[in-house]
């Protein structure tokens, strides 16, 4: 992808500072997303990626703040494009739809809502719109889904909903965190394939984050992996699904199950994630990696790859013992 | 995550030999804790050595020494350290006597009524179904039914004395605990950890008492303190119609309800008695706290610094 | 050899009260039509559906948690079907279960040590204190958690080593057939490997069965001897790990397959392309026939009509199909 970034974040860091001590959840993050592409962020739990898009929303939970670091809007600061660009130009899906929608209003009333308070609507074309939009995620019977609440519709369909009601406000950049972990695997599926044509055909910007290293593989077109708060590696999805440099992409890759037949056993990633509370000196992967040494008592630059880069003193080296996958 | 755990993990020994001492230094952590319970033994030691640390006798009347204010006020006299009632009776000395009415029906209401509401709210939460209905439609008919009105019935047929009061005001306030407890259980009977406990084969009783019982802590404990001050406060009210505690013998709250009338002219009257009844329950709040605190052991891994929020962060990005 | 469960004609159904009208009305629910088969001693079946599929449900019904409606479940070789009272309480020793999430399914207030001793507690097997503390230990050690695991309370530990816990609470009493619903779903990736690695170790150890129920059909073939698919409340499918994966025959166990993202971008991204768009039919209706015939690219004027009966169509592998692929 060339030209101008829509969404630029550099070195952000996020800390939540507790009782406890300093929960640095977002290390020197920086991302690029540009008009029409797919980025994805993959990690574990707390690997701070949701973290990350609440920052960038605006949107972090007390008591997180932003430390360090900008994040730039095509070019500029969020304050430099007066209000609303976040609710406008970005929109967001969540995991769960029924957070994000008021049980006691029909479905149709939340997006005429939203309709008229974005696109400046009469009534009567709002609502027009708004079963444009529903037929639009592929729902059937769109009029009639207007009037029904909430709870009356299952997952997969509220998450059409909630995908047409951020369609709603024309936004250039989608970002979607764990949209599909909720949901069966055909109706994930249909989503996917839901995300992947609208992409398309509206050229949108989508930030993906998700722990299933699948999704993003069918979705993404560049991806970075995040650890313990850091971006460890990042990459073309073809290039970094083929040749992973970082450990820890390598260990996620093969432990994640496939359908075609292979070994016996799983290779499996030791241990559990680091607490942010106190994070390991140098490399946070440091105590999970098969081939940790001296020098990763200390961070590492990042290193240029073929379509990325990469964290690691050890970067390219095969870490986990050869099993065929 | 390995080391942050044997931090806050009590070693073997505390936890067997020398209990006491682990209780000490625990509540030597807790500064407002040790301040209620050390003031809650103070009230129920004077309580209990009453004749020997009251001043004079508490019924002693004395026309010349009436509506003395307390000694340091002008016209105060020194023999009457808070000043004496409209009978010249010594408010101290009441006082001190006093508190063995008080707390012995405010503790005797709450332990008797907690306990029935708490086997009452058990069942009806655990069993459910039909049991649950009928009792809780007995526990509706009772609070629709004006407590005042069961008082007065029941003490005038049985007559006036500390069991009569400690029964009839058991009687009229276990409901809460009823409701209270009932829903508690229902949401915690719904726990997987519950259903875990079932699986590997615990009966009713360890079900209850192990793994639901635990949870009821911290809601009782706010609902019986409430109570305790309520308790308290019936007391003087039935105490004062002349159905409850019988004169020459006191509690704080007879004081408060009979001191009322000479607000304007004597305040010490009601202020301290009332001042007494605010200490004891502000006391029994800050120990009943630390108690809560302790019996949970994410709550005390919170005042053991190790944040509960920061390992929701850590868990859940 | 005697199975370690049969599973004969088994249906379970819910009595569901209308509030809507004046007055509730009673209406019976069948969450699970006839279903049959068999776990031999050592083996796994891997029970997979989505959510209303009836699979946890079936997992319950074997384990006497819920009402059965018709039919008998046998364990190694007695009908338990009917068994109360003290016989149930012997039963359930035998079989056991570890539930999805490990964060709630162990109460909070409660040490490791007494969370794993409790089974032996309850069942009178504690022998002395000090027998007991032997036996947490080596059941502690036998799921790889250090020994000073036993004196700290849940919180302190990672979904991982929780549910670790869970399985050594579960094989305390040395039980034959372990119902897993859901075991590693709420797991994070890396983790995942590692638990589904130790269930296979301790099977192969201690010859146990297990019922493996889950949506995720990756870790299903990881795990699994036979695999069988419900749908609606119906065994659909059933057959060796292999014929489901390499020749699956039943149309809704292919959409299955397909609708599993897979983390090989090329392949994902053809697999997202071909995924059916159309938003699923509403299922609330009173069905007759086959009940996928609304969904199914195949259904013909037969599956609108007939309920196709589960029929095997080669060596050990059965489908409740009018026209298997």
């Amino acid at each position: 992808m060339t030209g101008e970034p829509l969404l630029s974040v550099a070195d952000l860091r996020v800390v939540f500072p507790t009782r406890a001590g300093i929960v640095r959840a977002v290390n020197d993050v920086s991302l690029a997303v540009s008009p029409g592409e797919t980025l994805g962020i993959v990690g574990e739990s707390g690997s701070g990626k949701s973290v990350t898009a609440q920052a960038v929303l605006g949107l972090l939970p007390l008591p997180g703040r932003v430390v360090g670091g900008e994040i730039l809007w095509r070019g500029k600061p969020f304050q430099a494009h007066g209000a609303g660009v976040r609710g406008k130009e970005i929109a967001c899906i969540f995991q769960d739809p029924m957070q994000s929608l008021n049980p006691l209003m029909t479905i149709g009333a939340q997006l005429v809502e939203t309709l008229r308070h974005h696109a400046r609507l009469g009534r009567r074309a709002a609502r027009d719109r708004a079963a444009e939009l529903l037929a639009e995620v592929a729902l059937s019977a769109p009029a009639r889904r207007l009037d029904q609440y909430p709870h009356e519709l299952s997952g997969g369909i509220l998450q059409r909903v909630m995908l047409a009601m951020a369609l709603a406000c024309e936004p250039r950049l989608i970002i979607a965190d764990e949209p599909t972990t909720a949901l069966d695997v055909t109706i994930q599926a249909e989503i996917l394939a839901l995300l992947s044509r609208l992409q398309r055909e509206r050229g949108l910007a989508i930030l993906l984050i998700t722990h299933d290293l699948g999704i993003v593989a069918g979705l993404c077109h560049r991806v970075a992996v995040m650890y313990a708060g850091r971006i460890v590696e990042t990459g073309e999805v073809d290039a970094l699904f083929a040749r992973p440099a970082h450990p820890y992409t390598q260990g996620l890759l093969r432990a994640t199950p496939t359908l075609e037949a292979q070994s016996e056993r799983l290779v499996s990633i030791p241990g559990a994630p680091p607490a942010l509370l106190v994070p390991p000196a140098g490399c946070p992967f440091r105590t999970r990696c098969p081939i940790a040494a001296r020098p990763c008592e200390t961070l590492p630059d990042p290193a240029r790859t073929e379509t990325g880069m990469v964290v690691c003193w050890r970067a390219g080296e095969a870490a986990w013992a050869d099993i065929p996958r | 995550m390995a080391d942050s755990a044997a931090r806050q993990a009590p070693s073997r020994r505390s936890r067997n030999g020398t209990r006491l001492r682990a209780f000490a230094a625990e509540l030597g952590e807790d500064v407002p804790g040790l301040i209620g319970f050390l003031v809650l033994v103070g009230i129920v030691a004077m309580a209990i050595f009453a004749p020997l640390l009251a001043p004079h006798d508490p019924a002693a009347q004395s026309v010349l020494a009436r509506l003395a204010p307390p000694a340091w006020l002008p016209r105060g006299n020194p023999a009457h350290l808070l000043g004496t009632d409209a009978l010249g009776r010594d408010v101290l000395s009441r006082i001190i006597w006093g508190a063995r009415a008080t707390l012995l029906v405010g503790v005797a209401v709450v332990l008797l009524s907690g306990t029935f509401g708490v086997i009452v709210g058990l069942v009806a939460g655990y069993v459910g179904g039909r049991t649950d209905s009928i009792l809780m439609r007995l526990v509706d008919i009772q609070v629709s039914f004006p407590g005042i009105l069961l008082i007065l019935l029941i003490v005038s047929i049985v007559g006036p004395s500390l069991t009569t009061i400690v029964v009839v005001l058991a009687l009229t306030n276990w409901m809460i605990y009823a409701r209270i407890v009932r829903g508690t259980v229902m949401s915690v009977r719904a726990a997987p950890y519950v259903e875990a406990a079932e699986i590997v084969g615990c009966g009713p009783a360890r079900i209850i008492l192990r793994h639901i019982l635990p949870n009821l802590v911290s809601p009782l404990l706010t609902v019986a303190i409430l109570e305790f001050t309520n308790v308290v406060l019936a007391e003087a009210a039935i105490s004062f119609l002349g159905l409850g505690v019988q004169p020459p013998a006191t509690s704080w709250g007879l004081d408060v309800a009979s001191g009322r009338d000479y607000v304007y002219v004597a305040w010490w009257l009601v202020t301290f008695p009332g001042l007494a009844i605010a200490i004891t329950v502000l006391s029994i709040n800050l120990f009943a706290n630390w108690v809560r605190v302790t019996t949970d052991p994410r709550e005390r891994e919170k005042r053991f610094g190790w944040s509960k929020t920061a390992r929701r962060l850590a868990g859940r990005s | 050899m005697t199975p370690t469960l049969t599973v004969e004609n088994l249906s379970v159904a819910y009595e569901v009260t209308d509030r809507g009208g004046v007055w509730p009305s009673q209406r019976r629910v069948t969450a699970l039509h006839p279903l049959s088969f068999e776990i031999a001693p050592g083996e796994t079946l891997g029970l997979v559906g989505e959510s209303g599929s009836g699979k946890t449900t079936a997992g319950r019904a074997i384990l006497r948690r819920v009402d059965v409606a018709g039919g008998c479940i046998l364990f190694q070789g007695a009908d338990i079907t009917r068994a109360s009272g003290s016989r149930l309480r012997r039963l359930r020793a035998e079989m056991q279960l570890i539930l999805q999430d490990p964060f709630t399914s162990l109460n909070p207030r409660m040490r490791i040590a007494d969370l794993v001793g409790e089974p032996l507690t309850v069942h009178g097997r504690a022998g002395t204190r000090a027998e007991l503390r032997g036996r947490v230990a080596s059941l502690l050690e036998r799921v790889g958690l250090p020994a000073d695991s036993a004196e700290r309370f849940p919180h302190a530990f990672s979904g991982g080593q929780l549910q670790r816990v869970g399985i050594a609470r579960a094989l305390a009493l040395n039980p034959r057939l372990i119902v897993a619903d859901e075991p590693v779903s709420a797991l994070d990736v890396s983790v995942r490997a590692q638990v589904v690695n130790l269930m296979q170790d301790i099977q192969r150890e201690e010859g146990l069965s297990y019922l493996f129920i889950a949506h995720d059909l990756a870790i299903v073939r990881q795990i699994s001897h036979r695999v069988a698919i419900l749908y609606a409340g119906r065994l659909v499918e059933i057959a060796g790990r292999e014929a489901i994966y390499g020749r699956p025959r039943h149309p809704y166990t292919v959409a299955l397959l397909d609708a599993v993202p897979v983390p090989d971008p090329p392949a994902q991204r053809l697999r997202q392309r071909t995924a059916p768009l159309a938003a699923p039919p509403d299922m609330g209706a009173a069905m007759q026939g086959c009940a996928y015939a609304a969904r199914c690219p195949r259904a013909t004027e037969r599956c609108r009509a007939e309920e196709p009966p589960l029929a095997e169509i080669a060596p050990g592998h059965k489908t409740a199909c009018w026209h298997p692929v």
